[in-house]
């Protein structure tokens, strides 16, 4: 599983990712997803697998780096970090932030390297069953997903809806893939070959965020002081394995589901955390089982999202969707066959998850207090300075003027998105999933001569689609515990 | 805590045009309704080369989930309403103007011009004063990356009054 990293290249890759993920996993309002979306024009110099290596070390490094500005100055370095807070900062404030960083460092190292097992398991027999599947069943799985991110995704379901639906229509500008009728385009000439992925997610992620800075220029950070990181006691281990390991089962399993990945599986593993706990009235308090609990759930996330995303071509969160747009964009397409076809290229990203989860370690245990200081770069310098590589980076990849103006639209977009509670993630997703949807849904109508009920005649599909009920049947329910359905 | 409930009701309050719900549902309900009028405008395919459905149904269909969706949303606002935004502050503003700026100067006299306008733009808006950071952040970073991009990824920026300088 190894050997394709067995090079100094790889390896340098490797590095290069990781200790870049950690920095925008640090820093505040960036994130491996846009971090990622950023990296990609940058990737066209390297080799598929290069180029992918750099995009998950990202993706593992910047899920942990979160955990680091959360327990010092008690803001999420990344929305997955957001349940570490609860704890992460008081217990840093009582003087303990060593053993606090500490603990997300190992909690979060072994439920990375749990979900690598987990993806290198499961993948494989995912990839098989997809061979069973036709044009009706990857309809009825995309339709699935996307219902999954309404029901279990961040925020609204409704609007979480809206806004996937919205991504898919986002999908259909352009000529249509099937008949080249332009669609949306109102005569603009370089509208034609459709929206890009990568002007939308840096636009909904970087601008968006750029945006909200500026409403909060008043913000003051109150930092904690580090010493140094400490490895968890004994007492610490004693008391938290369980739930580390808990976490990290639930972890991979909601990142496999096509969702908001960490964040979701963070929340999550927190609560069960709690729930679980001799000594749940410590939560909130900073309790190190809160902390094992969040940090293992979100970084397990990270493998557990891989899975669907190289097995079936469906992304697991906003991240895994900038993973695919890479894989795509270096001609290497996703699913069973590229599991029978280029077996190394896929062990290669295993073994390269499994090495920056330890990479992410090391430096996060000698190297937090120097993360930690980017921090203090002031807003006023660092976001001037993102929307340079956010312009250039978007304008590199298809070398269009268009494609800036797109980026800033969605951008302003994605700010009112996000004030007015609708999610930006399912735009995403239903950005990447939206050609799957619509090609699977018009060659299933080919296959079925025109009949809709056919497709209750496939049993894959049929369940697919019994899922999906359930899945929105699901907010429905809860909604009926904490009202939460708009 | 009766603080928190007066803003909170302060949104139910007001006339229901002025409500931050009406102004969503709004703005969702009339893009769209544009969008599906103009769906009515694509071109048709004979029905032997449509594979399966005509090229406007998908988009028609997703727009009007989209309306009834936003419709579910705003009458289910009646009975649990928004909370109130907070006003948005000048610099947010202020960064909004620096993004037309920036459209502006870029499509007209240069793309690193535009960068360098918008960066020193919103840096000094944002606050910053001193001097070298402001010239850091307005020339220094961007001649970085032009010449980062344009070194490792050889890619060509759109011509403009300084950009030719470097090209010819």
């Amino acid at each position: 599983m190894m050997a394709p990293l067995f090079s100094s290249k790889l390896l340098l890759v490797l590095l290069f990712g990781t200790l870049f993920g950690l920095v925008l996993g640090v820093l505040p309002g960036l994130g491996p997803t846009t971090g990622g979306a950023l990296i990609l024009p940058f990737t066209m110099t390297l080799d598929p697998l290069s180029a992918i290596i750099l995009l998950t070390s990202i993706y593992c490094a910047g899920t942990y780096g979160g955990a680091i500005t959360a327990v010092l100055i008690n803001t999420p370095g990344t929305p997955a970090a957001a349940a570490t807070c609860l704890d992460g900062y008081p217990l840093a404030q009582k003087g303990e932030a060593g053993r606090a960083l500490g603990m997300a460092t190992v909690s979060s190292t072994v439920g990375g390297i749990f979900s690598v097992i987990v993806l290198v398991f499961f993948a494989p027999i995912l990839a098989n069953l997809a061979y069973e599947f036709g044009q009706p069943e990857y309809f009825a799985l995309a339709i699935f997903g996307l219902t999954m991110l309404a029901s279990i995704g961040d925020g609204s379901p409704i609007k979480n809806l809206i806004a996937g639906a919205f991504g898919i229509l986002i999908s259909t500008v352009g000529k249509d893939f099937m008949t080249s009728i332009d669609r949306f385009t109102y005569g603009i000439n370089e509208l034609s070959v459709g929206i890009g992925f990568i002007p939308v997610v840096v636009g909904l992620f970087a601008i968006s965020e750029m945006l909200t800075q500026s409403t909060l220029l008043d913000q003051v950070f109150k930092r904690v002081a580090l010493k140094a990181v400490k490895l968890p006691t004994k007492n610490d281990y004693k008391k938290t394995w369980k739930t580390i390991l808990r976490s990290s089962g639930i972890g991979s399993f909601i990142g496999v589901l096509p969702a908001e990945g960490g964040t979701v599986a963070s929340l999550i593993g927190y609560s069960e955390a709690k729930r679980f706990s001799k000594n749940p009235e410590e939560f909130g308090k900073g309790s190190v089982e809160g902390i094992a609990g969040a940090e293992a759930a979100n970084n397990a996330a990270t493998g557990g999202a891989m899975v669907p995303t190289l097995a079936l071509g469906i992304p697991g969160s906003a991240t895994t969707a900038v993973i695919l747009t890479g894989l795509i964009i270096h001609g290497v397409r996703p699913g069973p066959d590229l599991f029978k076809e280029q077996p190394e290229f896929l062990y290669g990203i295993f073994g390269a998850m499994l090495v920056a989860n330890v990479l992410f370690f090391i430096f996060g245990f000698f190297g937090a207090k120097l993360f930690a200081r980017i921090t203090l770069v002031p807003n006023k310098i660092l976001w001037p300075m993102i929307f340079a590589v956010s312009v250039c980076g978007t304008y590199s990849l298809s070398q269009s003027i268009i494609d800036v103006w797109i980026m800033l639209f969605f951008g302003v977009l994605g700010f009112f998105m996000r004030r007015y509670g609708f999610s930006v993630v399912p735009v995403i997703i239903g950005l990447i999933l939206g050609e799957l949807v619509e090609g699977t849904l018009r060659q299933s109508i080919v296959i079925f001569d025109g009949n809709w009920l056919m497709f209750l005649t496939r049993p894959i599909a049929l369940t697919f689609f019994v899922l999906s009920l359930i899945a929105l049947a699901f907010p429905l329910i809860r909604s009926k515990k904490n009202k939460k359905i708009i | 805590m009766n603080n928190v409930r007066d803003k909170k009701r302060a949104n139910k309050s007001l006339p229901f045009f002025f409500r931050t719900e009406f102004k969503v549902f709004f703005a969702i309900i009339l893009v769209s309704t544009i969008l599906l009028i103009s769906t009515f405008s694509f071109d048709t395919v004979p029905p032997i080369l449509n594979r399966g459905i005509q090229p406007a149904t998908f988009p028609k269909g997703l727009l009007v989930l989209i309306i009834a969706l936003t419709s579910i949303i705003y009458y289910l606002s009646f009975k649990k309403p928004w909370k109130k935004e907070k006003k948005l502050p000048k610099p947010f503003f202020l960064t909004i103007l620096s993004f037309i700026i920036f459209i502006i100067i870029s499509k007209t006299l240069d793309f690193f011009l535009a960068i360098s306008v918008l960066s020193i733009f919103v840096s000094y808006y944002w606050g910053e004063r001193r001097i070298f950071y402001l010239l850091l952040v307005s020339i220094i970073f961007p001649l970085i990356v032009f010449i980062f991009f344009e070194m490792i990824l050889g890619l060509r920026f759109p011509p403009g009054i300084i950009t030719n300088l470097y090209y010819y």
